[in-house]
């Protein structure tokens, strides 16, 4: 293949250059479906004049499959001073044979050895502490001078595992609840060898949404008084956001009780245009030929996006239902072995719905504590338009979103920028994340920090 | 007297029900199971990331062990090294054994009758062994001749050979019955060469330096993995690895996307 550098400088280094992980591939950071989800392209690029914005990707779907080129990511720190942190925050806690693993809720903390403020950082939908766009501002801030200290999503299963109190995720109020105290209890484990300035916070995604909630808690328990706290890519109502990457299983053919089949053809097209060209691995010139060579459709895009984010939430109902004995998808008292094979459980996971979560797991549980609340009632509490008037009393918010997300209408989007005002930060593509790890965006997160 | 006989009796009889009760309540499995709200059966689809995995409960245990090696064993070992050694020098090292490594990259391509991939390959070797010092630099790579990885397993696939049953091998990870046949084959073919050439004949300590020098290989390989057993916290890890490694050897080996398998 040509190497050739176009002007805007798509690069011949395409995405994040893997690692010799030719015997043991890596498999974490956000779930994406290694193969498929890294190579997607449906439009061609344009050049954008200069001093404007220089994301190149314009579609919505595929900045977000595709993320941001490597050399359009900034330089980052190769070496750092960074420590796992493994909290035991429910020391008597009970964990089944196949969670043999998780020994406590996991946070990544990157430290300075000279005073210095700090930020922590909440993981969107599925993701753990380490997700590739969580390292990446943590190495962005840490380059900057910050103390920083990665957590999971509470709807990663870890979190469920060992962060959440209910082991039942969703409600925004108990799970903001549970990041407080993981934070606490992580502050306590590092504040006798650090000197903090100040405390801020960071999410992005569900975590952005999230942000907003713990800030509110912390005004009244004051244990952190966060000076700046920034919403990155926030979902307005976390049941609408929902709802719209449920929509984009819709365009499957057969509908979302068909993704196994599509799964499969999006494979079999993928092996396929790898057996025309002549290619020496999967590697950046091959995913970068997929991109050029418009190899799946803007539909079939889209069902990536929505199969991803079912695949997410399936492992949040899986350890949900183990950790609570409900019976949902494992048969009630069930003990899994170590060697049990888990197969069909993804299988039937995957295929549940956000809103038969919602409708038949979450719902029925909320409402033991919450008698007499209505379906539309919690829809509405889980919405940063419940906490609008401190979300508009308290000046230490800002928002970085994109004009083209998906997971937010017109309208959320002039209701954000409504209330934020100058501190509502629209970048005009980029999709859902796909521009996060952008040198831009980046340094525009360091500077709101600073 | 009776009294008593009934009282001892009586205390028996508690202590043998307190102990069967005890085994009852220790383990939740002796509750009987009740089938769950939603179960196989109502699904109407096709599988999916679906890899022939026999021995599946042997591989997750092997999995299992591999998470307990690595952190043990190996990851303080990788974590002592990337300590002590400045990144400079860490990718000096990288490059040294991915330089050798094309040693199997080589007659891999020659095996598959590859002409033009052999050449370049042999290219990359000559260029970086000489102008790369020894292969601590990668010029090659900057003159266009890129990395092309082959290993004897992928030569079988490439000549028609079937992965066979999946199969997570003690330290190396996820393989397959073919896979691992070839890493024996392209480990025997290294051993053979190194034999030939033997590049310390005659120093005091041969034994120690080799081994040393293979344990530097190993220290260097994981250092170069980014991949941790069970990070993601996904509970469905091991079918996320399992399918990706699976479909990526199929891929490069050319088996994947032409055979009658495919979607009609």
């Amino acid at each position: 293949m040509q190497r050739s550098t176009t002007a805007h400088g798509l690069p011949d280094t395409f995405s994040p250059r893997p690692r010799a992980a030719e015997r043991v591939p890596a498999a974490s950071g956000r779930l994406v479906l290694g193969l498929l989800l890294a190579s997607l392209f449906c439009a061609p690029l344009k050049l954008w004049a200069a001093g404007e914005y220089g994301y190149p990707i314009p579609g919505a779907y595929e900045a977000t499959i595709l993320g941001t080129p490597g050399n359009l990511k900034p330089e980052l720190p190769t070496k750092m001073r960074v420590r796992n942190l493994v909290l035991d925050i429910f020391p008597d806690r009970e964990r089944p044979p196949i969670f043999f693993y998780d020994d406590g809720l996991r946070c990544t903390f990157a430290y300075q050895k000279k005073p210095a403020p700090l930020v922590f950082l909440i993981a969107g939908t599925g993701a753990s502490d380490r997700a590739t766009v969580q390292i990446t501002m943590l190495k962005a801030l840490y380059q900057a001078g910050f103390h920083v200290i990665t957590l999971p999503s509470p709807t990663n299963a870890n979190f469920v595992i060992s962060g959440s109190r209910t082991r039942i995720p969703g409600d925004l109020y108990q799970d903001s609840e549970d990041l407080y105290r993981a934070m606490e209890v992580a502050w306590n484990k590092v504040k006798g060898d650090i000197e903090v300035t100040s405390f801020n916070l960071g999410g992005y995604s569900l975590g952005g949404t999230e942000a907003a909630f713990v800030a509110r808690l912390d005004r009244e328990r004051k244990v952190f008084n966060f000076k700046k706290v920034l919403l990155i890519d926030p979902a307005v109502s976390v049941f609408h956001s929902a709802a719209r990457i449920e929509e984009l299983l819709g365009q499957i053919p057969g509908g979302s009780g068909k993704l196994g089949a599509f799964f499969n053809r999006m494979l079999y097209k993928f092996s396929e245009f790898y057996n025309y060209g002549n290619f020496v691995g999967i590697d950046n010139n091959f995913l970068y030929a997929v991109y050029q060579e418009k190899i799946f459709s803007p539909d079939e895009a889209a069902g990536l996006i929505g199969l991803t984010f079912r695949i997410n939430l399936a492992g949040m109902i899986f350890a949900s239902d183990v950790m609570t004995n409900s019976g949902y998808v494992v048969p009630k008292n069930k003990v899994l072995k170590v060697g049990d094979s888990l197969f069909d459980y993804l299988m039937v996971s995957s295929h549940l719905s956000f809103f038969d979560y919602f409708n038949e797991y979450f719902f029925p549980y909320y409402q033991e504590s919450h008698p007499g609340v209505t379906r539309e009632q919690v829809i509405s509490y889980f919405d940063l338009r419940s906490i609008e008037g401190y979300l508009k009393s308290s000046p230490q918010f800002g928002v970085m979103a994109n004009d083209n997300d998906f997971i937010l209408t017109a309208e959320d989007r002039d209701y954000l920028k409504g209330i934020f005002g100058e501190r509502a930060k629209f970048y005009p593509r980029g999709g859902h994340l796909g521009n996060l790890e952008y040198k831009e965006n980046l340094a525009y997160m360091v500077d709101f920090f600073k | 007297m009776r009294n008593l006989r009934i009282t001892c009796c009586a205390i028996l009889t508690v202590c043998v029900l307190a102990t069967l009760t005890a085994c009852a309540g220790s383990g939740a499995h002796t509750r009987s199971e009740l089938p769950p709200r939603h179960s196989i059966a109502e699904l109407k689809d096709e599988p999916f990331a679906v890899v022939h995995d026999p021995w599946e409960s042997f591989n997750r245990h092997m999995y299992k062990f591999d998470y307990y090696f690595d952190k043990y064993l190996f990851l303080p070992a990788v974590r002592g090294y990337e300590f002590v050694t400045p990144v400079f020098l860490q990718d000096r090292i990288s490059n040294f054994y991915n330089n050798i490594a094309e040693v199997r990259n080589f007659t891999n391509s020659a095996f598959q009758l590859k002409g033009k991939d052999s050449v370049k390959t042999l290219g990359r070797f000559v260029t970086n062994s000489t102008i790369g010092l020894g292969g601590l630099f990668d010029p090659a790579s900057k003159l266009g001749l890129e990395r092309n990885y082959q290993d004897f397993g992928k030569t079988l696939g490439y000549w028609g050979v079937d992965s066979g049953p999946y199969l997570v091998l003690p330290i190396f990870g996820p393989s397959s019955v073919r896979d691992t046949g070839g890493l024996l084959v392209d480990s025997g073919i290294t051993y053979g060469i190194y034999t030939l050439v033997d590049p310390f004949r005659g120093a005091d300590n041969e034994f120690a330096v080799t081994a040393g020098i293979e344990t530097l290989n190993a220290v260097d390989t994981r250092h170069q993995q980014s991949f941790r057993y069970y990070e993601s916290g996904f509970p469905f890890e091991y079918y996320l690895v399992r399918f990706i490694y699976h479909e990526k050897r199929e891929i490069e080996s050319g088996k994947a996307g032409k055979d009658q398998s495919g979607p009609q």
